[in-house]
């Protein structure tokens, strides 16, 4: 069967485990890598496994003979809002995993079907990523009027663009919550934790339920879906059962579900603790092959 | 006060700290701007509310507000500016300043004064704590803190830190301290920290604050008076204050009691006691060892979700040991 031909757009770290993800694909090929600098270390590992790499930018991808169908941008939220012009005149869907916002949130366990035809798709925030499939196990059970999630990833893994711009983690995060989880109103915290070894990704989940709650139908609702995340997150875990509280004065009423979540990443190239950056990666390589199977069953 | 904070209750504190002569008052949620929250508790008045109170009822103080860059942003500071605020302190863990770059540069845009907080100070030595201050005050930051959060420095542990502030910082910005009393070195060691170069230090009446509370105003100021040091702080002023002002609302006086010197002992930040405590009644297990567990993983300010977490497993734990407890007697009793 014929395989989508993609590219990804950034050899950093992000861009080599995609990579990796991305390479043994039924339905994706990976054939092209791109950069800016012609010394980067991302661009000859890219060329070891095989694949075409050039530090030409956008100009030389989208002259290829074959020009990609699909495109994963790992570069920063400047470079992609500058380059999805580009992709969207050249007819190249683009799978965004900066903060750039250009096309609508994305979370493959949640609304992917509905966005496969999008031109741009942005995959959120890693804590988006982690939290918003809970988020939305709940509210597709009972209203959900608040959602607060709290992420905590290890200082080695919030990379400089990350520390330069916290306030863009927790704002994209807030509004996916609302957008994609279904909570009424969300709100996110990030926490930096410098211990060594470094911690492996946690997050929580806090969802303001109804006072009057079937209980089980939540808890089985948020087990069902960390089953869809490990598809394509394997160390996507609860570490324990939902908890659930009775409603208390402050809470305006509202009963409330706590949630706690372990992400370890896979270690495909990254660390097995920097879960935050593992899930985007993975979700991102999930939402391409899901691109990918849907083009190709359009095409035969 | 688990944030239950009144608006009279905020209009009387001001008016008495500000006729005392307190130079800044800091009017915040203990987790700052955008803090009302489920992982950190709600307020009982939202924050803006009470700022804007504050500033009505202050004549020379300074009205400050805490952000913790990750739990509030640069939106909430504006807020917090317009409510008027005229200062900002933004506290970051004390390897992590650089996430508060852009908070400090927002500042001073909008022509606040600017504080920077080096939480769990103790986590890091003189030098590399020196080297995230730098980082802070190249970013716009007029004063740097060395924050004791979990009361776990010991004299030359607070006084060496900020000599290597001031070393470091020299005339581009001031050095502060932030005491607690959960070994209640607060008092003393803000003394200390007066002695290696700070110039501004923290307290609050009757030690009002988390853990075993922070470093008491009253007290600072009649120490200072006895060591010759001005404050600008009237000691009848500021005991009257303490005495018939604060402590009449304070519904539980923090003290130095088994969670809290164990906070100090194990170096955990200092909010995480009522958290600990709340969850030690619903699950079973004892707030002291709560926060051992959260010291010997090193969880950081910010991280209170995880003590439920803790407090999940170690009733697990509880558990399991008592089922093989109970295994192990039937077995030596098999073999006999």
């Amino acid at each position: 069967m014929a395989k989508a031909v993609a590219a990804i757009v950034g050899p950093g770290n992000i861009g080599t485990d995609l990579l990796l993800k991305l390479r043994s694909s039924d339905v994706l090929d990976v054939r092209y890598m791109v950069g800016v600098d012609p010394d980067s270390d991302g661009l000859a590992r890219a060329r070891e496994f095989g694949v075409e790499a050039s530090a030409g930018g956008v100009d030389w991808l989208l002259t290829r003979p074959e020009p990609p169908e699909l495109v994963f941008e790992a570069t920063s939220a400047k470079a992609h809002a500058a380059n999805a012009v580009r992709y969207a005149q050249a007819g190249v869907q683009a799978v965004d995993l900066t903060p750039a916002g250009v096309g609508p949130f994305v979370c493959p366990s949640v609304n992917l079907p509905s966005h496969l035809d999008v031109p741009n798709l942005n995959m959120i925030t890693c804590g988006g990523q982690a939290t918003i499939p809970i988020v939305a196990a709940v509210s597709r059970v009972v209203p959900v009027a608040y959602a607060e999630i709290v992420a905590s990833i290890a200082s080695r893994s919030a990379g400089p663009g990350t520390r330069a711009n916290i306030d863009e983690f927790t704002e994209t995060t807030a509004a996916a919550i609302e957008q994609v989880g279904g909570a009424a109103k969300g709100k996110a915290i990030i926490i930096l934790n410098p211990v060594d070894p470094p911690m492996i990704m946690r997050d929580t989940v806090f969802c303001a339920l109804p006072a009057e709650v079937d209980q089980q139908a939540v808890t089985d609702s948020i087990e069902r879906m960390v089953a869809e995340v490990r598809q394509y997150v394997p160390g996507y875990t609860l570490r324990a059962e939902p908890q659930f509280d009775e409603p208390r004065p402050g809470w305006q009423g509202h009963a409330r579900v706590a949630v706690f979540l372990e992400v370890r990443g896979n270690g495909d190239y990254l660390p097995p603790w920097a879960g935050n950056l593992d899930i985007m990666t993975a979700a991102a390589a999930r939402v391409g092959e899901l691109i990918a199977a849907a083009r190709i069953g359009a095409t035969t | 006060m688990a944030h239950q904070f009144t608006q009279a209750q905020v209009r009387d504190t001001v008016r008495a700290l500000d006729r005392a002569g307190v130079a800044v008052i800091e009017v915040a949620h203990g987790d700052g701007l955008g803090g009302s929250t489920f992982n950190y508790g709600f307020s009982l008045v939202d924050e803006l509310t009470l700022v804007e109170a504050a500033a009505e009822e202050a004549t020379a103080a300074k009205i400050a507000v805490l952000l913790l860059p990750g739990v509030g942003t640069i939106a909430s500071m504006r807020a917090a500016r317009d409510a008027g605020a005229t200062v900002v302190r933004v506290a970051t863990h004390c390897t992590e300043a650089d996430v508060s770059i852009q908070h400090f540069a927002a500042a001073r845009e909008m022509g606040l004064e600017t504080v920077g907080f080096l939480m769990l100070s103790h986590r890091i030595g003189p030098r590399r704590l020196a080297a995230q201050a730098r980082i802070m005050v190249d970013a716009g930051c007029q004063c740097v803190y060395v924050v004791d959060s979990a009361g776990a420095l010991i004299l030359e542990d607070a006084g060496d830190r900020v000599a290597a502030l001031v070393d470091e910082i020299g005339a581009d910005a001031q050095v502060g301290y932030h005491g607690h009393q959960n070994l209640a070195f607060g008092v003393a060691n803000s003394v200390l920290a007066y002695r290696a170069g700070a110039r501004q230090i923290d307290g609050s009446l009757c030690a009002l604050g988390a853990g075993a509370g922070n470093a008491p105003t009253e007290v600072l100021v009649a120490a200072f008076d006895r060591l010759g040091v001005s404050t600008g702080i009237d000691v009848d002023t500021i005991l009257a204050a303490a005495q018939t002002v604060a402590l009449p609302y304070i519904t539980r006086l923090p003290w130095m009691d088994r969670g809290s010197i164990v906070q100090g002992h194990a170096g955990v930040y200092s909010s995480f006691l009522l958290h600990a405590e709340r969850a030690a009644t619903r699950y079973g297990v004892p707030a002291h060892e709560i926060l051992r567990e959260v010291g010997r993983a090193g969880y950081v300010g910010g991280q209170e979700d995880m003590i439920i977490d803790i407090a999940l497993r170690l009733a697990d734990r509880a558990g399991t040991s008592t089922a093989r407890a109970t295994g192990a007697v039937r077995m030596t009793g098999g073999a006999r």
